[in-house]
């Protein structure tokens, strides 16, 4: 059964292209992808992202329950603050990435994936039961909420108009990577400073019965709404990446390029390995490819070095704030340095790619000096 | 909504006869395609001068999102390929039944149009997808 988010009349009704994805029926693209891409690039944009998960983990043990499952440390990480990482299998394999958001001492609000909330509740719950037993509850929230990220440059002035937070700073106390409650036109909203796309920005989380409001706010104020489409567009420029493309059960974060989410000391899930893989490599590593033009290498497409089959891309796409084709991909390490030109096997057709530093885009460096 | 003074082709590929008498034609696809699609980037197709066979695939599209096949509506030799797309493939999205045509050819055998559909048909087909 496919599930719909609290916003999926809006969608409908501002005539969306719907796909599904993650076990949700959810906006690709409004007008255009590229429309809607730039929109974020240069002034605003919105995502329903209500179909990622809301967990909310409490008790006694759960600072303790989340250094055992997650790579990132619950325990150093300040209330107030958030966190990137992966929740890893025993050999390393990633069974979902996820930010977490500590709220107080013993409370967090953990966000997976769409597709990975039912697994990620699974494998929590099975080692609270084993470790935790008594000391650690898990509340998903997610169909009782709305989770609603707005992206980009002039996101922090519209929302400081809408918003007031508790303690009655000005939002922009709110630092990236760290949270406030606070009110969206009288509405209790959840204001994280993080984000999806490369660009500075709040996810709020607010009651499904607020959700539309609030949605219909910012579409007053001149954000544009954004699909999934432009989401993965943006994402990939950034070079963030997608759960099921870079990272999956059989990868690691070490080889996908993520060992700074990844303690190097402590106690947990996959340690031995991923300590093992950061001291000795893997034979394999995750690259950024850059190809002149806009016929882009996509998701599962070989990549060749002297006619051997070195590695696949894992996603790829034009890239519209670059105007060139870039793409992401595992490749032996041995081929994985920065220059390196290797080819890609395009539907039967070689094209050349060279090998190029992540991220492909960055806010903080000027456009021509990207890639 | 669907121009009438041309065929169309299952796969989305529209033809228009620009003159009976030399076989000329131009060859483009519908507004479902260019929808179907999203925005436009690229296009891989045949040269000048290259031949094209009824039903066979003759080049490629990509939108942000996806690549699909294009197939010839006819069999016969390329005589133009619509140079503005190059820089504009957006042309396609905007206008795909005017300033967004893919290619100009001369059809080797014009009977070959009695075997696609109509514009009524195509309507009905896509009423149907």
């Amino acid at each position: 059964m496919t599930l719909e988010t609290v916003l999926h009349p809006k969608h409908i009704a501002l005539g969306a292209r719907m796909v599904p994805f993650g076990g949700w029926d959810m906006p690709v693209q409004y007008s255009s992808i590229l429309a809607e891409v730039k929109a974020v690039r240069t002034a605003s944009g919105m995502f329903d992202v209500s179909h990622m998960g809301r967990l909310y983990i409490s008790g006694p043990k759960t600072t303790e329950f989340l250094d055992w499952v997650l790579t990132g440390s619950a325990s150093t990480l300040q209330i107030g603050r958030a966190r990137y990482c992966m929740i890893c299998n025993e050999a390393g394999g990633v069974i979902d990435d996820t930010i977490f958001y500590r709220l107080a001492k013993d409370r967090y609000l953990l966000i997976p994936n769409a597709g990975n909330r039912v697994a990620v509740v699974a494998w929590f719950q099975r080692w609270i039961d084993e470790r935790f037993t008594g000391g650690c509850n898990i509340d998903d929230q997610t169909r009782e909420t709305g989770l609603i990220a707005v992206q980009g440059q002039d996101v922090p002035r519209i929302l400081e108009g809408l918003c007031q937070i508790d303690n009655g700073e000005p939002l922009s106390t709110v630092r990236p990577f760290t949270w406030a409650g606070g009110k969206f036109q009288g509405k209790a909203v959840f204001l994280g400073r993080t984000g999806y796309t490369g660009e500075d920005g709040f996810e709020m989380v607010v009651q499904s019965s607020d959700a539309e409001a609030v949605w219909n706010a910012l579409i007053e104020q001149g954000v544009t709404p954004c699909g999934l489409g432009a989401r993965d567009v943006l994402r990939l420029e950034a070079a963030l990446p997608l759960y099921g493309h870079e990272i999956d059960q059989e990868t690691s974060p070490i080889e996908a390029g993520l060992e700074r989410f990844v303690r190097a000391e402590g106690d947990y899930i996959g340690a031995p390995v991923l300590r093992q893989q950061r001291e000795e490599g893997t034979p394999r590593k995750l690259v950024g490819l850059s190809m002149p033009g806009r016929s882009a290498p996509r998701a599962d497409y070989p990549i060749l070095f002297q006619g051997e089959i070195i590695g696949r891309i894992t996603s790829g796409s034009y890239s519209p704030t670059l105007d060139t084709s870039i793409a992401m991909g595992y490749v032996l390490v041995r081929h994985a340095a920065v220059g390196q030109v290797v080819d890609i096997d395009i539907r039967g057709r070689t094209a050349p790619a060279k090998i190029v530093p992540l991220p492909f885009y960055s806010r903080t460096r000027p456009i021509n000096n990207q890639i | 909504m669907i121009p009438i003074d041309r065929k169309y082709t299952r796969e989305h590929e529209w033809i228009k006869v620009e003159d009976a008498a030399t076989s000329r034609a131009l060859v483009g696809i519908t507004e479902y395609a260019q929808d179907q699609l999203g925005d436009v980037v690229y296009f891989d197709l045949p040269q000048t001068g290259a031949s094209v066979t009824a039903a066979q695939k003759m080049g490629e599209v990509e939108s942000v999102k996806a690549v699909s096949d294009l197939f010839s509506p006819v069999s016969g030799q390329v005589i133009e390929i619509n140079a503005d797309l190059i820089d504009h493939p957006e042309l396609v999205n905007e206008e795909p039944f005017d300033k967004g045509w893919i290619m100009r050819l001369t059809m080797s055998d014009a009977a070959e149009m009695d075997g696609l559909m109509s514009p009524e048909d195509y309507e009905a087909y896509i009423g149907g997808l």
